[in-house]
């Protein structure tokens, strides 16, 4: 097991996303978008919603970020997924957190963070 | 024997354990850590000595006093400056340029021109940005050449009767590229620019003589330089800093002062508003005499073995690319590079399991990271303490680290 392992800073969860993410790319029909940078390391995220009868039909992700804000993006948008849009503005970084099961640092919480905030940014009405 | 054998045990923090390793400090050009020499200065400062410096008519006023300005005349030896005088203490060096910028800015004129490069720290592009607004004047940028060096083509094309100012940094603090400032500079004076440089990662680990470098300002931070955090120095050609006017007032930078005006007092307070830094200039001082002993020839030597090393033996790692120009002569203390797949921030996360600090991100330059299309680079860094060992123990934790994630 690797040091990093040992500590949970980069979860199975984390490692899975970061090397397959399922919602990374492209989205036809995109209603509504945003797009967001961490001033601290330059990440750069863009969310894109598809909207249908108020609620989310679908996401995607795109951007260039670390492992951690990978991660974060690709479960935000498995999380907001078939929710009413009110409900997935909603979505916070706890809620996040949750799946990835990680022991993230201060110094790192902005990873979790960039993806969420990007996706309340482009549900605004 | 080399000299982080001789410094080592000054260096208090060198004996912490982080996750479980003995620490491999490779983050100086961000913060240097401090001798003891520095930390019992400034201690035995606040317990015998502190008062405030200049006004107060006592035993510990004028007790500070002396040693403050004992500071300035050390930092006049230390980097050859004609006059103490041409020595003014500031927070450090983003806030010297900030007082240059933000002076000269208010000489400009419509079509007026700043040139920078692109391979410059944020702390010396946006002042001058902010120098420019709202004035008609053009900031301008110097590119770069192959292998991390300015294309000096591209000075002397850009370089014209309109340019007022050029600003550049000494020493780049991602690619390690020493710029040739004293043949830059003299071609800037001779078409009419003031010159002004970023002497951030320059002042800690070469020695440094105003008296040659040609340049009207030159800035630098003490807490690079082993010293604390919260003071640096601007020094000025004596005519140079004569012909700015303050910009920030207060106490201490007036010689009178009535409601309606006021009149400056001289060099080198004129520019130090308020009570200034003391004990951190006790600090300083501390780490200047700390440097002096060593000899900045044998430090500058030291670092450059470290910078070749590491560039050797990162670039026989697959997967590694290494940033900046060969190790060589023109290269200084800082080594950035990119681990293929691995994302600049989830390497420095993996290195520091291990122990091992290092630096990771745009390193406060983006520019120069959209110029070689990345957002960011991970970047060792070294200081009088740093050792071989050090940066084995970087190559062997990088070799393994590409399966860690």
């Amino acid at each position: 097991m690797t040091p990093a392992a040992r500590t949970g800073l980069y979860s199975p969860t984390i490692r899975e996303r970061w090397r397959q993410p399922r919602f990374r790319g492209e989205l036809p029909g995109v209603t509504a978008q945003a797009e967001d940078v961490n001033p601290l390391c330059g990440d750069r995220v863009r969310m894109m919603v598809r909207l249908r009868d108020g609620a989310v039909d679908a996401v995607r992700f795109t951007g260039d970020s670390c492992a951690i804000c990978t991660a974060s993006a690709d479960v935000t948008a498995e999380l907001s997924e078939g929710r009413l849009a009110a409900d997935a503005a909603r979505l916070t970084t706890e809620d996040v957190l949750a799946v990835l099961q990680a022991d993230i640092r201060p110094t790192r919480m902005r990873c979790v963070a960039l993806p969420v905030s990007v996706l309340h940014k482009a549900l605004a009405p | 024997m080399t000299l982080d054998v001789t410094t080592r045990a000054d260096f208090p923090i060198l004996d912490r354990i982080v996750n479980g390793h003995r620490l491999v400090y490779l983050d100086s050009a961000a913060s240097s850590q401090k001798p003891r020499a520095v930390i019992e200065a400034m201690a035995q400062y606040y317990a015998t000595s502190h008062a405030n410096v200049h006004r107060s008519i006592h035993t510990l006023g004028e007790e500070a006093t002396a040693l403050y300005e004992a500071a300035r005349d050390r930092v006049q030896r230390f980097i050859g400056a004609a006059s103490r005088e041409e020595v003014v203490f500031t927070r450090g060096t983003t806030d010297g340029l900030n007082l240059v910028a933000d002076a000269l800015g208010r000489t400009l004129r419509p079509g007026d021109e700043i040139l920078i490069t692109d391979m410059e720290h944020h702390s010396n592009i946006v002042p001058w940005q902010m120098a420019a607004r709202d004035r008609g004047v053009t900031v301008r940028s110097i590119p770069l050449a192959p292998e991390g060096r300015l294309d000096l083509e591209a000075f002397e094309r850009l370089l014209g009767p309109r340019t007022r100012v050029l600003a550049l940094a000494h020493v780049s603090n991602v690619l390690g590229t020493i710029n040739p400032v004293a043949p830059l500079c003299v071609r800037a004076r001779q078409a009419g620019a003031v010159t002004v440089v970023d002497g951030a990662q320059a002042a800690p680990h070469l020695p440094l003589d105003m008296s040659r470098l040609e340049c009207d300002f030159y800035t630098f931070s003490s807490h690079k330089m082993l010293g604390p955090t919260g003071i640096g120095v601007l020094w000025g050609r004596r005519q140079a800093l004569e012909a700015l006017e303050p910009t920030r007032g207060g106490g201490e930078m007036i010689k009178e002062v009535w409601i309606d005006r006021a009149r400056w007092n001289d060099l080198p307070w004129r520019f130090e508003p308020g009570t200034p830094p003391i004990a951190e200039a006790v600090g300083l001082m501390a780490a200047i005499e700390y440097l002096d002993k060593l000899g900045m020839e044998r430090v500058a030597e030291h670092e450059r073995a470290l910078a070749r090393q590491t560039v050797e033996v990162l670039q026989a790692i697959p997967g590694i690319t290494v940033y900046g120009p060969p190790a060589g002569v023109d290269r200084g203390a800082v080594v950035a590079f990119s681990v293929e797949g691995l994302h600049p921030h989830d390497v420095a996360a993996l290195l520091d399991q291990g122990g091992i600090a290092v630096r990771a991100g745009h390193h406060c330059a983006q520019p120069l990271m959209r110029t070689y299309g990345i957002t960011g680079t991970a970047r060792a860094s070294f200081s009088v303490y740093s050792s071989s060992e050090d940066v084995s123990l970087l190559s062997h934790a990088l070799a393994a680290l590409r399966t860690q994630l």
